[in-house]
C-alpha cells in the first residue's frame, strides 16, 4: 500500500497511474465483451457514420461501432503487450540472475547471444521472426518478447553482480543457505525495484511494437481488433471519417504516455539517485 | 585489455552470430527452400529436376556446409539472388540504401535543431511554467509512434490545407534536389518528432547537471555574460549524452524506418525488408537484415570511439 500511495503523490505518478488503471478497466471491459455494440457486428445502413449518441465514436466502413472496437482494441493490445513482457521479464531474470551467478562459460555465452540480438533495431527483429513464423497474435507476443529479454537480461546482470560480491550473501553462503534460497531471496529482492522500472518503461515499447506490427497487418488479424490494425483501416478514410484515425491515435498516444510517466514516477521512487542524470 | 581494443574484438565476434542467427532463422522457415522460391509452381517440378535445383543452389549440401559457403560469399559481398527482383541482393539494397540514409540524416537535423535549444532553454528556467511546457511537450513526443505523427501531419494537410504530401514516383537528391526535398521534408518532420523529444530531455537533464558544477558558478561569479556562461562553458560538456542518443538512435534510423517510409511510401531500406517479407524473397530478407544489424554495429561501434574522444575523463576500461 505504502507503493501505491507513493505513486499517487507524486506528480507523474499520479497523471501515469491514472491513465494505466484507467485502460486496464477499459481493457477488461472490452476483452470480456461488455461494449456499447459488438465489436464485430456490421449495421450496414449506418455504415462510416459520425460520432453521435448511438455510436460515440462513430462507424467504420463496415458499419462497426468504433467504439466498442476501440475498447476491444486496448484489450489486444494489452494482451499482448503485457504476456510478451511478462515472458521478457521472465526470460531476462532467469538467464541475467544465472550469468552472474555462475559466471565464466555461461555468462559469456548468456551476455555474447544477447548482444547478438541486441545488434538489431527492435522492429527489424520482430520482422524477422514474423517472417519465419508467419503473422498473429502469438507470434507478436514472442517476437515482442524476444526483443526485450536482452535488455531485462542487461537490467538484472549488473546489479545481480555487484550484489553478488556484497558480503551478506558470502555470509548467507557460509550458514549453508541454499543456492536457491540466495538467488530468490537475496539476489532477486534486490532486483525488485530496477525491475519495476523497467517492466513498467517496457509496456510502453512493447505498446508501441505491438501497435506498429498491426499497422504493418503482421500482428493481429482481422477481423479482430487492435489499435494499429483500426489505424490502418483508417489510412484512406481519413478525410470523410476521421474519427477513425483520431479515436485510435488518441487512445495510443495516451496509453503508452501513461506507462512513461509511472515510470518516470516510480524511477523517481524507487531509486532517488538516478533521478537527475535520467533522460 | 583496453575497452577499445575489447570494444574491437567482439565486433566481428557479434557479427559473426547475427549471421549464424540469420542464415538459420530462415532455414526454419516451414517448407523447403524451393517451394518457397517457385511457390505453387514447385508442384509441377519432376523429382528429377526438383533435385538439380537443390543442386544447383547447393542445397543438397549438410546444413553447416551451406552456412559456410553462404558465409564466405557474404564475406565477398554476394548476399545472394533476390527472386522477386532477379538481381543480387545487395545491388538492390544499395539502390535504396541512400533514401534511407537522406532521411536518416534530415531526420536527425530536425531533432538536434528543435530539440536542443528547447532542452537548454528548459533547463536554464528549471521549475517554471516555461519548463514544465517544454517538459510536458517533450513526454507527449515521446509517447507518440511516428507512425502515429505521420498519419496526423498527413489529415492536418489534408483536412486544413486540401493538400496531400507529394507520394508516387520518388525523386533521388541529385535528380532534382528541391523536389526531393519537397518529398522528404514531412517524412524527416515524423521521423525526427520522438527524436527531438528525446533529445529535448537527455540535454534539459545533462544540462541541469552541468549548471550546478563548480566550475559554472566560478564563470558566474566571475561576472561572465550568462548567454556566454550556458553556451560556451556549460553546452559542450552537456554535449556528451546527446551526441551518445543521437549515435545510437541514428543507427536504428539507418535500419530504415519501415514504418514511416510505408505511409509516406518511400522506397528506402525499411519497406524494402517489409515487402521482401511479404513476398518471400527469403534470400532479400537474409541480406536486408545482415547489411542492417552491420550498420547498426558499426554506427554503436563509432558512437562509442566519439564517446572516448569526447571526453577524456571517462575511462570505459572500469566497470565494463
Amino acid at each position: 500500500m505504502s507503493m501505491l500511495r507513493a505513486i499517487f503523490s507524486h506528480p507523474s505518478g499520479r497523471i501515469g497511474g491514472t491513465i494505466v488503471l484507467l485502460y486496464i478497466v477499459v481493457a477488461l471491459l472490452g476483452m470480456s465483451g461488455i461494449t456499447p455494440h459488438n465489436p464485430l457486428q456490421q449495421f450496414r445502413i449506418d455504415r462510416l457514420h459520425a460520432p453521435s449518441a448511438l455510436y460515440w465514436m462513430g462507424t467504420d466502413l463496415f458499419g462497426r461501432d468504433v467504439a466498442s472496437r476501440l475498447m476491444n482494441g486496448i484489450g489486444q493490445s494489452f494482451l499482448v503487450a503485457f504476456c510478451s513482457v511478462a515472458i521478457a521479464t521472465f526470460a531476462g531474470t532467469v538467464l541475467g540472475l544465472t550469468a552472474a551467478w555462475f559466471g565464466k562459460a555461461w555468462d559469456g555465452l548468456v551476455m555474447r547471444i544477447m548482444d547478438v540480438l541486441l545488434a538489431f533495431p527492435a522492429i527489424l527483429l520482430a520482422l524477422l521472426i514474423i517472417a519465419v513464423v508467419g503473422p498473429g497474435t502469438w507470434t507478436s507476443v514472442a517476437a515482442i518478447a524476444i526483443v526485450y529479454t536482452p535488455i531485462f537480461t542487461r537490467v538484472v546482470r549488473g546489479p545481480a553482480l555487484s550484489i553478488k560480491a556484497r558480503e551478506f550473501v558470502d555470509a548467507a553462503r557460509t550458514f549453508g543457505s541454499s543456492r536457491r534460497y540466495i538467488l530468490t531471496r537475496h539476489l532477486l529482492l534486490n532486483l525488485v525495484a530496477p525491475l519495476t522500472v523497467q517492466v513498467t518503461l517496457a509496456l510502453a515499447w512493447s505498446l508501441l511494437t505491438e501497435a506498429g506490427l498491426s499497422f504493418l497487418g503482421l500482428g493481429t488479424q482481422p477481423p479482430a481488433s487492435s489499435l494499429g490494425l483500426m489505424l490502418a483501416d483508417s489510412r484512406n478514410l481519413m478525410e470523410n471519417a476521421p474519427w477513425m484515425l483520431i479515436f485510435p491515435a488518441v487512445a495510443i498516444m495516451i496509453s503508452i504516455l501513461g506507462f512513461n510517466l509511472l515510470g518516470d514516477a516510480l524511477r523517481d521512487i524507487l531509486d532517488p539517485k538516478a533521478r537527475r542524470s535520467a533522460p | 585489455m583496453s575497452y577499445l581494443a575489447r570494444r574491437l574484438l567482439t565486433f566481428p565476434l557479434v557479427m559473426l552470430g547475427v549471421s549464424i542467427l540469420v542464415f538459420f532463422a530462415i532455414r526454419m522457415v516451414p517448407g523447403d527452400a524451393i517451394t518457397a522460391m517457385l511457390g505453387t509452381e514447385a508442384g509441377l517440378l519432376t523429382p528429377a529436376q526438383r533435385a538439380a535445383l537443390a543442386a544447383y543452389f547447393g542445397i543438397d549440401k549438410p546444413i553447416l556446409v551451406q552456412y559456410w559457403s553462404w558465409l564466405l560469399g557474404v564475406l565477398q559481398g554476394d548476399l545472394g539472388i533476390s527472386v522477386i527482383h532477379g538481381k543480387p541482393a545487395l545491388a538492390i539494397i544499395l539502390e535504396r540504401f541512400p533514401l534511407t540514409l537522406q532521411l536518416a540524416l534530415m531526420s536527425m537535423c530536425v531533432a538536434l535543431l528543435v530539440g536542443l535549444p528547447a532542452g537548454v532553454f528548459a533547463a536554464t528556467r528549471n521549475e517554471k511554467m516555461s519548463d514544465l511546457a517544454v517538459r510536458i511537450f517533450a513526454m507527449i513526443g515521446q509517447s507518440t509512434p511516428n507512425f502515429v505523427v505521420g498519419l496526423l501531419i498527413i489529415y492536418a494537410l489534408s483536412a486544413g490545407f486540401g493538400i496531400l504530401p507529394t507520394m508516387g514516383e520518388f525523386t533521388p537528391l541529385f535528380t532534382d534536389p528541391l523536389r526531393n526535398l519537397g518529398q522528404m521534408i514531412l517524412p524527416a518532420i515524423t521521423l525526427g518528432f520522438a527524436f527531438a523529444a528525446s533529445v529535448t530531455r537527455i540535454s534539459r537533464s545533462a544540462m541541469l547537471d552541468v549548471l550546478s558544477d563548480d566550475y559554472v558558478r566560478t564563470a558566474r561569479s566571475k561576472g561572465v555574460p550568462k548567454r556566454s556562461v550556458i553556451w560556451r562553458h556549460a553546452l559542450p560538456n552537456a554535449l556528451i549524452p546527446v551526441v551518445t542518443l543521437s549515435g545510437v538512435e541514428f543507427g536504428y534510423l539507418l535500419g530504415g524506418a519501415v514504418l514511416v517510409e510505408q505511409i509516406y511510401a518511400l522506397p528506402g531500406l525499411g519497406r524494402l525488408v517489409l515487402e521482401a517479407i511479404l513476398q518471400r524473397d527469403y534470400a532479400l530478407v537474409q541480406g536486408c537484415v545482415l547489411f542492417i544489424a552491420f550498420n547498426f554495429l558499426v554506427v554503436n561501434l563509432l558512437v562509442d570511439l566519439l564517446y572516448v574522444t569526447l571526453d577524456p575523463r571517462i575511462r570505459l576500461g572500469e566497470g565494463n
